[in-house]
């Protein structure tokens, strides 16, 4: 069954507005039920780190651009795509942590985000350019307990800043 | 959500700092600074209580990552305190569950 989008959700680029990203998505995974309760626990993760390296990735870009979040659902998948415009990078070249035995980890502080929703989600795409960066992470249901909501209208948010 | 932050230094030698709340990029600054400010007031051996954290992403890790480098350069130890399987899973996922001692409670992290 195709992808219907259910939510699009602007927000501003600040660090405050993560928390309420996490919820808005996590409320809308657990109405749906197409995932385990530990899933969302994942999928809240997942978009945390996404959303996280946005707004960095939108402030290095010195411009105001909001972090715009949508939700794609099938019956058998929940999918959440994090977009930020700043300049890109590939996913494919990223720094190496040293062994968590080398006494040497300790300096690393960073640069465990895109290992972690590489663990936590099912699937996850990078769409990066010198536009900006979509971040599409696919997590699969298992089978349905009780049948959840299904309201089909699309839900659209844009917060502005007040700044 | 504000994080809360509670130190209870009467386990001498051992200070328990009781973190509740997310754990994020918005709030990890917070717990940062109150890891400085421990060392930097003599603290050496610090439990952090994480029993009380609902969320903590890889901003909150690196934050105890640093503490507990900052707390290896003086001599002293960062411990954790963790029975969350939610929690626990972020470091068994990043592997950091070698790097830290993590106990199941407070009383067993300051055992001794």
């Amino acid at each position: 069954m195709a992808l219907e989008r259910s939510l699009e959700l602007s927000v501003p680029s600040r660090p405050e507005y993560i928390a309420m990203v996490r919820l808005v998505v996590s409320s809308l995974a657990t109405a749906r039920r197409t995932l385990a309760d530990e899933r969302i626990d994942d999928l809240k993760l997942a978009v945390s780190e996404a959303c996280t390296n946005a707004i960095e990735a939108n402030h290095a870009t010195g411009t105001i651009q909001p972090v715009v979040v949508s939700c794609w659902e099938a019956p058998e998948r929940f999918e959440v795509c994090i977009a930020d415009f700043g300049a890109g990078f590939d996913p494919d070249v990223l720094p190496e942590h040293p062994p968590v035995t080398d006494p040497d980890r300790l300096n690393f502080e960073r640069g465990l985000g895109i290992p972690l929703i590489r663990s936590l989600v099912d699937d996850v795409r990078f769409e990066s350019g010198a536009e900006g960066t979509k971040v599409w992470m696919t997590l699969f249901g298992g089978p349905a307990v009780e049948e959840g909501d299904k309201t089909s209208e699309i839900v659209r948010v844009v917060i502005a800043d007040e700044e | 959500m504000e994080l809360g932050l509670h130190v209870d230094d009467s386990r001498t030698p051992y200070t328990v700092l009781a973190v509740k709340g997310e754990v994020d990029v918005y709030s990890a600054p917070r717990l940062r600074e109150k890891l400085v400010e421990l060392v930097s007031e003599g603290h050496r051996q610090i439990v952090a209580d994480l029993d009380g954290v609902d969320f903590l992403d890889s901003t909150g890790l690196g934050v105890l990552v640093g503490g507990l480098k900052r707390l290896r350069s003086h001599d002293g130890d960062l411990m954790l305190v963790c029975t969350q399987p939610r929690i626990l899973k972020v470091f068994e996922i990043t592997g950091l569950t070698t790097v830290f001692r993590i106990s199941g409670s407070v009383d067993e992290a300051t055992a001794g």
